[in-house]
């Protein structure tokens, strides 16, 4: 009876303590993520990459307190994602909308971020036009043409290909990575010589392999969005016969994920991808990231979690730039020729365009003491959006 | 270009034998004993989560996992059947839909709460992943495997309930529930063990789609409209209408893919409307 007492006496003791002290001044960030559905990984990869930097970094900036709002749009959803960042902009009062993943949610959330003139770092969506559509976006993950891009160059000048065959997912990001990879292989003198498109969600991709073999080429890009997809289709290469000496597949570095490599197994050896980031990129400021992040999540960080860890960089940048204060001009304004080292490596937020400037890497899927990794085989410095470069012109 | 039309037809007829594997089991629940069992896929998942358990965590080889997965299945069935959906099996079809469809968001927050959100890796024996050329064709053996394993399943499955004892009562609950407990047949007693085997026959199903078609959490609601097709299309009640219904569906997806790719993930559909105009009981509909 008398400890029972004590108990209690001593919980509402700490409770008493614990009580708020006279309220901080916050910054509410509203994130809106698919925290479940078909892309639930991302989110909770990019979750953890941005938590990480709040934890290494204090969650006050600025002398306010950060203090964060989760909302799941469940999948692609762009109505649902607008009506969660109006809630959160009308009911919650954020001062930030930030997350974002998937290019119709991200586009859907820029109409609100542009009328109720709210700052809006993107650490996800990568359709080109999304900078385009709120004057308070700046973007810190990277776009398909990006990568497609340097790797249609690199593809007929150092990879010496001339024939090439494209296949990609049947909605617009792979529209955007076909697009760009096949201007960017003709211009620099190859020949496309073929190519497909298949269904968004395809469990099944061996009649579409199939038709790629039939016409012999000596290069295969493909697109599909991450997922269970990759390793499908790198089986059915792999099944149908596809010499990977003979015939080389490029790809995007969603292609070649960990967890897809994984899948794949031996079948994956050997595919070309072009991407921003790698848990293998070798500089000191990754290898202190992704220990970080086994530590803190037992897993190795991905392109979604470095974009939350970058994201929540720009956020912090950008409030110190200002003093804590969060309207929306001010913010873009000290975000808008930000240039940091990220664990991916040197990046910036394009003054003009709010876009990301980055590292592309070309690697090559090989065994490296029994476990398959995207070895780096050349970098491309620099990479703007090549669709917004050419807008201006 | 008859080298390639027999690869395309090759192809189709396996990958229809992966949907066949998949929804034989509903065909059970759902055609034989009417219940509108949308947490089929569900069943598949667990399957499918047990072997890749074992494989990867105990280092189990992959045929060993299979009667495993089938067990699991069956055995998280008999539970949910007793629990909850026993109570359903007259109620309306709504009802039941609500029911099942409850059970698979709660199946896939349940998974993703356990192994977390990301793709589990399936890696089978080498053995596994190569590919047989005949006559200049490839075929790969994992294809081969689905097509014996699958026509395996069909023969037994049609024997069982045809020709023995228990099939018998089986067919006899299920067509004439109060003569059959007025003969003295064990009605409830045989609704589970059927229910049973419906599910474990998902939980192997899952566990041999997912080197083809990858595990996630999102799994027990993208082959559900799959399944749903073929056992709709082959009929209810009736195991060989699913098999007839998978391999018509596998062989003109795999065929409009190839050669009209432009119409891509829509044929499946038309195929499907377009049998269901023609025969709306199904192909071999008895109601």
């Amino acid at each position: 009876m008398r400890s029972r007492l004590l108990g209690v006496v001593s919980l509402v003791g700490a409770l008493l303590v614990a009580a708020p002290a006279p309220a901080q001044p916050t910054v509410k960030i509203g994130l809106i993520m698919t925290y479940s559905g078909q892309f639930a990984d991302a989110a909770t990869q990019m979750d953890n990459g941005l938590k990480l930097y709040v934890k290494q970094h204090s969650d006050t900036v600025a002398g306010k307190k950060l203090e964060f709002i989760r909302r799941d749009t469940g999948g692609i959803a762009p109505d649902v994602a607008k009506r969660l960042a109006q809630e959160l902009v009308v009911r919650d009062r954020v001062d930030i909308l930030s997350g974002w993943m998937a290019t119709p949610n991200t586009l859907a959330g820029a109409d609100v971020s542009a009328e109720a003139r709210k700052f809006m770092p993107v650490m996800n969506g990568a359709g080109t036009l999304i900078p385009t559509k709120s004057p308070y976006i700046a973007r810190v993950s990277f776009t398909l043409p990006q990568s497609a891009g340097a790797l249609g160059t690199w593809a007929v000048t150092k990879g010496g290909f001339k024939k090439a065959y494209t296949m990609v997912s049947d909605f617009s990001p792979g529209h955007e990575a076909e697009q760009e990879f096949q201007r960017a292989f003709k211009e620099a003198g190859g020949e496309i010589i073929g190519s497909v498109r298949f269904p968004v969600a395809n469990p099944d991709f061996s009649a579409f392999v199939q038709r790629a073999k039939d016409v012999n080429p000596e290069a295969i890009f493909i697109f599909v969005p991450g997922g269970v997809q990759p390793a499908a289709l790198g089986k059915a290469f792999h099944e149908r016969g596809v010499d990977p000496k003979k015939t080389k597949i490029l790809g995007s570095g969603e292609v070649t994920t960990e967890q897809a490599l994984k899948s794949m197994g031996d079948a994956g050896i050997g595919i070309i991808t072009a991407w921003h980031y790698d848990y293998n990129i070798n500089s000191p400021l990754n290898h202190a990231f992704v220990k970080a992040y086994r530590e803190a999540y037992g897993r190795n960080p991905d392109f979604f979690s470095v974009g939350g860890y970058d994201g929540m960089h720009l956020i912090y940048e950008a409030l110190k730039k200002t003093g804590g204060k969060t309207d929306a001009e001010a913010l873009i304004a000290a975000a808008r020729d930000m240039a940091w080292e990220s664990p991916r490596g040197p990046m910036s937020v394009d003054p003009e365009t709010r876009d990301v400037v980055q590292t592309i890497y070309i690697r090559r899927v090989e065994k490296v003491a029994g476990e398959l990794v995207n070895v780096v085989i050349d970098k491309v410095e620099n990479v703007r959006d090549p669709v917004k470069a050419r807008m201006k012109k | 270009m008859i080298g390639s039309f027999a690869g395309v037809l090759f192809d189709g007829f396996a990958y229809g034998m992966l949907l066949f594997l998949l929804s034989v089991g509903l065909s059970v629940t759902l055609g034989m004993m009417n219940f509108v069992n949308l947490a089929h896929c569900s069943f598949a998942m667990l399957g499918g989560y047990v072997t890749v358990t074992l494989m990867d965590r105990a280092g189990w080889p992959f045929f060993a996992t299979l009667p495993v997965a089938f067990l699991a299945a069956a055995a998280a069935s008999v539970v949910l059947e007793r629990a909850l959906f026993r109570r359903l099996y007259r109620a309306s079809d709504l009802d039941q839909c609500l029911l099942t469809i409850g059970i698979v968001f709660v199946s896939v927050a349940g998974a993703a709460y356990v192994y977390g959100t990301l793709q589990q890796p399936v890696q089978l024996p080498d053995y596994l992943r190569t590919a047989v050329t005949l006559g200049g064709l490839r075929f790969p053996v994992y294809r081969l495997f689905l097509i014996g394993a699958a026509l395996v399943i069909t023969v037994v499955l049609v024997a069982a309930l045809e020709y023995t004892r228990f099939g018998a009562r089986v067919r006899a609950a299920v067509d004439n529930q109060r003569m059959a407990r007025g003969l003295g047949i064990d009605v409830d007693g045989v609704f589970a063990v059927t229910f049973a085997l419906g599910s474990g026959l998902a939980g192997l199903g899952g566990a041999l789609a997912i080197e083809m078609v990858g595990l996630d959490p999102a799994f027990a609601f993208t082959y559900l409209i799959y399944v749903i097709i073929v056992v709709s299309v082959g009929g209810l009640a009736s195991i060989g209408g699913s098999f007839v219904a998978a391999t018509l569906i596998g062989i003109s997806d795999m065929a409009g893919k190839y050669y009209i790719p432009q119409l891509g993930a829509f044929l499946i559909y038309l195929v499907m409307v377009g049998l269901l105009m023609w025969r709306p009981a199904g192909l071999f509909g008895r109601r």
